[in-house]
C-alpha cells in the first residue's frame, strides 16, 4: 500500500489531463458518452481526494504521500509532490466541486466536447496547485489553471445586460484573465526574486524555507506575493474582476472559479507568502488585515444593491474571502484555521449557489432580481438548497460557515477588536441581503411571465442529476457545521507549523 | 589538415545544386519532387553531421572554422529547421509561387549559412556566412514578385540590409585596426590585455557590430524593415525569418560576445541592456495595434528578440542556455502558427486578423493549433513558451538584472491581450461562410508534428536542455 499511495497525488494531476486529451480524441457527436465518461472519471477523482482526506494521519503532520521525480537539475526543479493539513481539505474540496460541476454541466449543448477538454485541464491546473512542494511547478499550474478561462467564458459564458448596464461575456473573460496574468506577475517576479537570494539554486518549497532571508527582503518581496495572490483572491481593490468574470461564466466554470479558484490565491498566500517570508508577513499583516476588513464590509454593501442575482452571489463572494484574509491576517492559531475552514466552506456555498442560479437561469433566461418572483411554487427542491446556502452564508450555527467564522473573529478579536466589530457588521449586511433575496426570489406570489416560461415550456423543479449535485453540496455544509472536528484538527496540524515559525521570529 | 569535417557542408552544397540542376530537367507537373529531394538532402546531411562530428574538438583553417559542440548542436537546429521550413512551404509554393526548383535550392543555401555562421571563429568568416544568407533571404523575400508588398518587402530589406552589413564591415575593420586580428581568441587575449578604459576605437568598433547584428535580428531602434518584410514576404520566408535567420544571428551573437568580447563585458553589457528593454517593450506595444496577423506577428517576434537579448546581456553558462532554449521553443511554436496562417491563406486568401472570425467553426483542428501556439508564445504552462520563458528569466534574474526580468513579464501580460484578441476572433465570432476549411493531409500532419513539439518542450524539456548544456560548455566552460 505503501508504494500505491505515493502514487495517489500523482493520479489527481495525472488523470484530468489524460482525460482532457482522451477526450479530444473522441466524436463530439457521441454526446451522452463523453458526459457519462466525464462524470465517472470526475467521480474517480473524487473519491480519491475522500481517500487522501482519510489516509491523511494529522497526528504526524508534515507532508504525507510524497512522490519525487527528477525534472530539471541545471534549475533544481523536481517533481515534488505532497500534502498537509491545509492542502488536504482544499483537495476534497476540488473534488467535490468538480465532481457537481461535470454533473450541473449536464445541459451543455454547444461544443460539448471542447467545454469538457477545458474544464477537465482547469481541474488538473487546480490539483497541481494543491499537490506540488515545487515552486515552479506551483506558478505552472497556477497558470494551468488560469489558461483556460478565457474561452471558458467567452465561449460558454452569458452576458449580463440592463439595458443602462451591459456587460458582455467577452468584456468579463478579458477582464479577468488581465487581472490575474497581471497578478501572476507579481508572483513570478517575486518568485525569481526568491529564487535567486536564496542562494541554494532549488525551487523546493521545503528547502526554500530552511532559507532565513533577510527581514528587508522579505519586507520587499512579501507584498508581491500578498497582492499577486490577493488578486485571484479577490482581495479589495483588486477584486472587480471576480463579480464581472463569474457573472459572464457558464455555471460550472463559476462554480469551480468562485469555488476552489480564489482559494489558490489564499492559499498561495499562506503556502508561499506566509511559509517562505513569515517576517514580512508579520510586518505586512495590519495592512492585510486591513484590506480584508474592506473586503467583507465593502462587499456585502455592494452584494446589497445588485440587480442581477448572480452578481450578488459574486460580491457575496468578495465578502467572503474577506473573512480569509482577515483570518490570515491575525497570525494566531484559531484565525489562520477559521480562515482555512472558511476557504472550504465558502467553496462548497458558493458552488451550491452558482449551480442553483444555474439551474433558475437555464429556465428563466434572466436573472433580474426585481423580475424574479414567488419560484417556491414550482422549484420547491431548489429554493430549500437555496436557502441553505443562504443560511450558511449569514452564518447560522449548524452550518460550517458559522463555525469558521467564529473562529476567525476570535482571533480577529485578539488583536483588532474594533475590526472584529466591522467584521461582524459584514455579517449582519449579509443577512440582510441574503434574506431579501430569498423573500423576493422565493416566496410571495409566482410572477405570471413565468408561468408558461417565455419559451412557452413550464418552469421545472431541479433535475434528479442536479438536484443530486446540489445534496452533495449541502451534505458537507451540514457535516462540517455540526462535526467540524476532523477538518479543524487536520487543518490545525498544517497551520501550526507555519505560525511556530512566525513566532520563532520574536 | 582533416577536409572531412568539412564534409557536411560540402554535401548541403551538392544537394543544394542538385535541386537546382534536378529542377531543369523535371516536367512542370513533376515539379513536386524537389521538395521531397531537399528533405532527404538535409537528412542526409543531419545524419552525417551527428554521426561524424559527434563529440569532436577541432578546427579547420587555423581556427576560421570551429568544430565543436556548439556548432554542432547549431548543425542538428537548422538541418532540422531546413527541413520543418521545406514541409512548411510545399502547399504555399505549389499554389503561390513559380519556380520551385530556384526556392528550395537557395533555401538549403541559406541553411547552409546558417551552419557556417554558428562554426565560424573568426570575425570576416563570420561576415561571409551572414552575407551568403542575407543574400539567400533577400531572394526568398521578394519572391511573391507580382504586387506592390512584396517587391516594397524586397527592396526594403536589400536596402537596409546591405546598410547594416556595411556597419558590421565597418565594425571589424576597427577591431582589427586596433586589435591587430579578427580571431575570436586572440580578440579575447587583446582585450584581456588592453589597458583600461578600453581604446574608444574599439568601443567604436564594437558599438557597430552591435548595431549591424542589431539590425538583423531586428532589434529597436533597428527594427524598421521588419513589419513590412514580414508582410510582403511569402508567408512561409516569413516564418523562417523569424525563426531562422532570428537564431543564426543569435548562435553567432553568443559565441562573438563570449569567445571574443567577454573581456569588455562591462562595456558592452549595458548597451545590450537597453537594447532588450526598448526592443521587448515597443515591439510588444506596437503589435497591440496591428490588424494584420503577419505584421503582428512580426512585432511580437522583435519582443521575442527583447528577451533573447535580455539573455545575453546577463550572460553565464545557464543564460546561454535559456537563449537557446528560447530559440528553440520559439521556433517550433512560431512554425506552428505561421503554418496555420499559410493553411488559412491557402483556402482563403486572407490574412486580416478579423478574417479569423469562427474558424473554430470551420477548422476546429487549426484553430486549436493556432491557440496553443498563441499560448505558447505568451508564456503560458504546458507549452514551450511557458518552460523557456521560466528558465530564460530565471538566469537573467540570477544575473543581477531582477527589473528587467520584471519588465519582460510585464510584456507577456502585454502579449497575452493582442494574442487573446486572436482567439476571440476564432471561438467567439461568428464566420462569414460556415463551410469547413479544407486541410490538406500533410498540413494536418505537420501541424500535429508542431504541437508535440510544443508540448514536448514544456512538459519535458530535460534532454533538449541537456543538449544545449553541452554546446554552452563550449562558449562558457
Amino acid at each position: 500500500m505503501e508504494t500505491l499511495d505515493s502514487y495517489v497525488l500523482t493520479a489527481l494531476v495525472g488523470v484530468p489531463f489524460v482525460w482532457g486529451a482522451v477526450l479530444a480524441f473522441l466524436p463530439k457527436d457521441r454526446l451522452q458518452h463523453i458526459r457519462m465518461t466525464s462524470a465517472a472519471v470526475a467521480a474517480v477523482l473524487m473519491a480519491l481526494t475522500v481517500y487522501v482526506f482519510l489516509v491523511y494521519d494529522h497526528k504526524a503532520g508534515d507532508f504525507q504521500l510524497t512522490q519525487e521525480i527528477a525534472w530539471l537539475d541545471s534549475l533544481g526543479i523536481t517533481f515534488s509532490l505532497g500534502v498537509d493539513g491545509i492542502s488536504v481539505p482544499m483537495l476534497l474540496l476540488t473534488g467535490i466541486v468538480g465532481l457537481t460541476g461535470v454533473l450541473i454541466s449536464w445541459n451543455i449543448q454547444d461544443r460539448a466536447k471542447e467545454f469538457f477538454v477545458l474544464f477537465f485541464l482547469l481541474v488538473a491546473g487546480v490539483y497541481g496547485v494543491f499537490v506540488t512542494l515545487d515552486l515552479f511547478f506551483f506558478f505552472f499550474f497556477y497558470e494551468l489553471a488560469v489558461m483556460p478561462m478565457y474561452l471558458l467564458i467567452g465561449v460558454w459564458g452569458s452576458s449580463s445586460d440592463f439595458g443602462s448596464f451591459l456587460r458582455p461575456k467577452e468584456y468579463g473573460a478579458m477582464k479577468l484573465m488581465l487581472y490575474l496574468v497581471a497578478g501572476s506577475i507579481l508572483v513570478w517576479v517575486a518568485l525569481m526574486a526568491v529564487y535567486v537570494d536564496g542562494g541554494i539554486g532549488s525551487f523546493s518549497l521545503v528547502e526554500l524555507r530552511e532559507v532565513s532571508f533577510s527581514p528587508e527582503f522579505q519586507r520587499i518581496f512579501f507584498p508581491l506575493f500578498m497582492i499577486g495572490f490577493g488578486v485571484l483572491a479577490g482581495l479589495w481593490p483588486f477584486h472587480t474582476w471576480s463579480p464581472d468574470g463569474h457573472v459572464a461564466a457558464p455555471t460550472a466554470v463559476s462554480m469551480l472559479h468562485a469555488g476552489v479558484l480564489m482559494k489558490l490565491g489564499a492559499y498561495g498566500i499562506i503556502r508561499v507568502g506566509i511559509d517562505l517570508l513569515p517576517q514580512g508577513a508579520d510586518d505586512w499583516m495590519p495592512v492585510l488585515i486591513i484590506l480584508g476588513t474592506i473586503n467583507v464590509v465593502y462587499g456585502a454593501i455592494s452584494a446589497m444593491g445588485q440587480r442581477d442575482l448572480k452578481y450578488v452571489i459574486g460580491y457575496s463572494s468578495v465578502s467572503h474571502m474577506g473573512y480569509v484574509l482577515m483570518g490570515f491576517a491575525t497570525l494566531n492559531a484559531i484565525g489562520v484555521s477559521g480562515a482555512v475552514l472558511q476557504m472550504f466552506s465558502h467553496g462548497i456555498m458558493t458552488a451550491l449557489f452558482f449551480a442553483l442560479v444555474g439551474v433558475i437561469y437555464d429556465q428563466t433566461h434572466d436573472r433580474d432580481i426585481g423580475r424574479l418572483e414567488g419560484l417556491t411554487k414550482r422549484m420547491g427542491v431548489t429554493a430549500a438548497f437555496f436557502a441553505v446556502a443562504g443560511l450558511t452564508s449569514l452564518g447560522l450555527p449548524g452550518l460550517s460557515g458559522f463555525v469558521a467564522e467564529v473562529m476567525v473573529f476570535i482571533g480577529v478579536f485578539q488583536d483588532y477588536p474594533l475590526l472584529g466589530v466591522l467584521g461582524i457588521v459584514g455579517a449582519a449586511i449579509t443577512a440582510v441581503y441574503i434574506l431579501r433575496l430569498l423573500s423576493k426570489v422565493f416566496f410571495g406570489q409566482l410572477d405570471p411571465r413565468w408561468d408558461p416560461l417565455p419559451d412557452g415550456g413550464r418552469l421545472r423543479d431541479a433535475t434528479r442529476v442536479e438536484g443530486f449535485s446540489a445534496g452533495v453540496l449541502v451534505f458537507f455544509l451540514v457535516v462540517v457545521g455540526l462535526y467540524p472536528k476532523p477538518w479543524i484538527d487536520m487543518i490545525d496540524s498544517g497551520v501550526a507549523p507555519i505560525l511556530a515559525r512566525v513566532a520563532g521570529l520574536q | 589538415m582533416n577536409w572531412w569535417l568539412f564534409s557536411p557542408e560540402f554535401a548541403l552544397t551538392g544537394a543544394a545544386f542538385a535541386v537546382l540542376g534536378v529542377d531543369l530537367f523535371l516536367p512542370r507537373e513533376r515539379k513536386n519532387y524537389l521538395p521531397a529531394l531537399s528533405i532527404v538532402g538535409l537528412v542526409a546531411v543531419l545524419v552525417l553531421s551527428l554521426w561524424y562530428l559527434w563529440g569532436r574538438d577541432e578546427n579547420l583553417y587555423d581556427g576560421l572554422f570551429l568544430i565543436d559542440d556548439f556548432s554542432l548542436f547549431f548543425k542538428g537546429f537548422f538541418l532540422v529547421l531546413g527541413i520543418l521550413v521545406v514541409l512548411v512551404s510545399v502547399e504555399y509554393v505549389r499554389q503561390h509561387l513559380s519556380r520551385p526548383g530556384e526556392y528550395y535550392g537557395i533555401l538549403l543555401f541559406s541553411v547552409l549559412a546558417m551552419m557556417l555562421m554558428a562554426a565560424s571563429g573568426e570575425l570576416l568568416t563570420a561576415y561571409i556566412s551572414l552575407e551568403l544568407l542575407s543574400f539567400s533571404l533577400y531572394v526568398l523575400v521578394s519572391y511573391g514578385r507580382h504586387g506592390l508588398k512584396p517587391s516594397e518587402a524586397g527592396v526594403k530589406y536589400i536596402l537596409l540590409g546591405a546598410f547594416a552589413s556595411a556597419l558590421l564591415l565597418y565594425g571589424i575593420s576597427q577591431v582589427y585596426g586596433i586589435l591587430g586580428t579578427t580571431r575570436f581568441d586572440e580578440i579575447n587575449a587583446a582585450l584581456a590585455a588592453a589597458d583600461s578604459p578600453l581604446n574608444p576605437a574599439v568601443l567604436v568598433g564594437l558599438a557597430l557590430i552591435i548595431a549591424g547584428l542589431g539590425f538583423k535580428v531586428a532589434a529597436v531602434p533597428f527594427h524598421m524593415w521588419a513589419p513590412d518584410v514580414y508582410e510582403g514576404a511569402p508567408t512561409p520566408v516569413t516564418a523562417y525569418l523569424a525563426v531562422g535567420s532570428k537564431a543564426a544571428a543569435f548562435a553567432l551573437i553568443l559565441r562573438l560576445f563570449t569567445q571574443a568580447f567577454m573581456p569588455a563585458f562591462d562595456d558592452w553589457q549595458i548597451v545590450l541592456v537597453v537594447l532588450a528593454a526598448l526592443t521587448m517593450t515597443l515591439g510588444n506595444l506596437v503589435a497591440l495595434a496591428q490588424s494584420n496577423i503577419k505584421r503582428m506577428l512580426a512585432y511580437s517576434s522583435v519582443g521575442q528578440v527583447g528577451y533573447l537579448l535580455m539573455g545575453v546581456a546577463a550572460i553565464s553558462p545557464v543564460a546561454a542556455t535559456g537563449v537557446i532554449f528560447h530559440l528553440a521553443g520559439y521556433a517550433v511554436t512560431s512554425l506552428a502558427a505561421f503554418l496555420c496562417i499559410i493553411v488559412f491563406f491557402n483556402a482563403t486568401g486572407r490574412e486580416n486578423i478579423a478574417d479569423f472570425a469562427g474558424l473554430a467553426k470551420r477548422s476546429p483542428y487549426v484553430a486549436m493549433v493556432l491557440t496553443v501556439s498563441l499560448f505558447s508564445l505568451a508564456g503560458l504552462p504546458f507549452f514551450a513558451g511557458f518552460t523557456t520563458k521560466f528558465y530564460l528569466f530565471t538566469a537573467v534574474a540570477q544575473g543581477d538584472l531582477l527589473w528587467l526580468v520584471a519588465l519582460a513579464i510585464t510584456n507577456s501580460l502585454i502579449s497575452l491581450y493582442y494574442y487573446m484578441m486572436v482567439m476571440k476572433q476564432m471561438y467567439m465570432e461568428e464566420p462569414e461562410d460556415e463551410s469547413p476549411m479544407p486541410v490538406s493531409g500533410l498540413s494536418r500532419g505537420v501541424l500535429g508534428l508542431l504541437l508535440v513539439g510544443i508540448i514536448a518542450i514544456g512538459v519535458y524539456p530535460a534532454p533538449l536542455v541537456d543538449a544545449i548544456d553541452a554546446a554552452t560548455r563550449v562558449i562558457l566552460p
